[in-house]
């Protein structure tokens, strides 16, 4: 409804106002007079006659014909567009490359993900001063530049469509690994992501868009046997992978080939491959590990980050043994940019496990702990260091 | 998430106003009060009297003292605060951005400190 008003009133702030007016003016009426047949189209209504009470009121300050004339028009507009495109040329508009790649994504995922600023300043290790004034300038661009709120023409796309893929990637582990909070699997951000990858596929047809949309598929498949029934999280080598949405899987995969056969290959793409391989295996022994460390040789060329280097370096302690896999790791860990990573020092701290170096395994237990900040995560932290400190 | 809007605005240009500029931004700006009351974001909106109406309060080895405001002699004075209730930094500086003193003065933001006290 936001993205619909935003592209309506041509203004972010505009829009806000206006839904917040819509919603209570719905708080008043519809107890009164009964819940209208289409929710959301009479909040959209609502919503733009609210902006024009809004921008009258103002006309006092400042020369508004133009906004007027627009709000005017908007309500005019007999037929809204459907809805359901609105968050995509939203994302589109978000992603013009006349913003700065950081400011892109910064004003994605609060605008279309609803990420409050603390929580976007969070995720870019910044403060919230100093984010909140990032996404007042990214907004005052849109405005000024007038950038047009709409799906660009094909030629356009290859300026956009990385940042585009990036950001629903970003909404998708959002929700598949929230960053903070109680619940750490945020379900409506999953399926959202999905449905803006699938919208993509349909309208761009591209192999990297292709290849997200596999990945996002073969990720979500698991996620009912990734949380417990209380809540915490439950690691992939522990899952009822009969829980597993075995259609879903089909559908990720059969995505995934046709990706893998369109070169140049993306790193969705790869990390599809990747995932394919994990829903492949009928149990955690039954894993590929050679194909998947191989995979991870090939993802390594697409994508040269510590992160990526992180995981094929679990991969090999998968296939090589544990031993490998840490001297890999801790090479990561001494060059310094995965420090603050909570997973790197929770995959080195499970790898000293294993090679029955305890209090060290313990050590880094802790680290991670203290850079986690989500709440399930911390108990499943909090845990695996009890279980070092009881039995040892 | 609480904020509160510190309201900064020169003296000298609020008396510049004629006498329907001055009601005018009254009646504006308890109107806004109203308006961030009626989308639940107000806690709490006042105005102050003129900085040369404070008296500066301190206590150094028990003894107290009291002088004359203002407290910073600067060109905009705190002059009235609005404590709202927002979802996040950004939509507390879309409410602030619509504070009629915000066209005249300067309105800070500042989040509100939970204070952790022990248990």
């Amino acid at each position: 409804m936001l993205a619909t008003l935003i592209r309506l009133l041509g203004s972010f702030e505009l829009a806000e106002e206006a839904l917040t007016d819509a919603f209570l003016a719905a708080a008043e009426q519809w107890p009164r007079d009964g819940v209208p047949a289409n929710p959301r189209a009479w909040l959209v209504s609502a919503g733009r006659f609210k902006a024009i009470d809004r921008i009258r009121r103002r006309a006092r300050f400042a020369p508004i014909a133009a906004e007027l004339a627009r709000a005017e028009e908007a309500v005019m507009d007999p037929e809204p567009e459907p809805i359901a495109d609105d968050t995509l040329r939203l994302i589109f508009v978000c992603c013009h490359p006349e913003l700065p790649p950081d400011a892109q994504i910064a004003l994605t995922l609060r605008e279309v993900c609803g990420l409050t600023t603390e929580e976007v300043a969070a995720a870019f290790l910044a403060t919230p001063a100093a984010m909140a004034q990032r996404i007042v300038r990214a907004k005052a661009r849109i405005r000024d530049l007038a950038l047009p709120y709409e799906v660009p023409e094909p030629e356009a796309w290859a300026g956009r469509l990385d940042a585009v893929l990036h950001v629903i990637y970003l909404i998708f582990s959002e929700g598949y690994a929230a960053s903070q909070g109680d619940a750490v699997i945020r379900a409506e951000l999953c399926t959202e992501a999905i449905r803006l990858a699938r919208q993509l596929v349909e309208l761009t047809g591209t192999a990297d868009s292709q290849g997200l949309l596999a990945l996002l598929l073969l990720q979500d498949a698991r996620r009912a046997a990734r949380a417990g029934s209380d809540g915490g999280l439950i690691l992939l080598d522990d899952q009822d992978r009969r829980l597993w949405d075995r259609s879903q899987i089909e559908a990720g995969m059969a995505l995934a080939r046709s990706a893998f056969a369109r070169p140049p290959l993306s790193a969705y793409t790869i990390e599809a491959a990747i995932a394919a391989e994990h829903c492949r295996a009928a149990s955690p022994e039954a894993t590929d590990w050679g194909a998947i460390a191989g995979l991870y040789d090939l993802l390594l060329r697409a994508d040269t980050s510590d992160v990526v280097q992180l995981n094929r370096a679990v991969a090999i302690a998968m296939r090589d043994g544990p031993a490998a896999g840490l001297g890999l790791i801790e090479a990561l860990l001494a060059r310094g940019g995965l420090d603050r990573y909570r997973y790197a020092h929770a995959a080195r701290a499970d790898l000293l496990q294993r090679l029955g170096r305890r209090s060290e395994a313990r050590a880094a237990f802790r680290t991670a702990l203290e850079l986690t900040r989500q709440a399930a995560e911390r108990r499943f932290l909090a845990d695996r260091i009890a279980a070092l400190s009881d039995d040892g | 998430m609480k904020y509160v809007c510190l309201v900064h605005f020169d003296g000298a240009v609020l008396d510049a106003l004629d006498h329907a500029g001055k009601h005018r931004l009254d009646v504006d700006s308890v109107g806004y009060d109203e308006e961030l009351k009626a989308g639940g974001h107000l806690i709490a909106a006042e105005a102050l009297q003129a900085p040369q109406s404070a008296v500066l309060v301190r206590v150094r080895d028990g003894r107290l003292s009291a002088t004359d405001g203002p407290f910073i002699e600067t060109k905009e004075q705190l002059g009235g605060f609005i404590l709202i209730e927002a979802r996040d930094m950004n939509e507390a500086i879309r409410l602030a951005a619509g504070i009629p003193l915000a066209r005249l003065g300067t309105i800070e933001v500042r989040p509100i400190y939970d204070i952790p006290v022990r248990k």
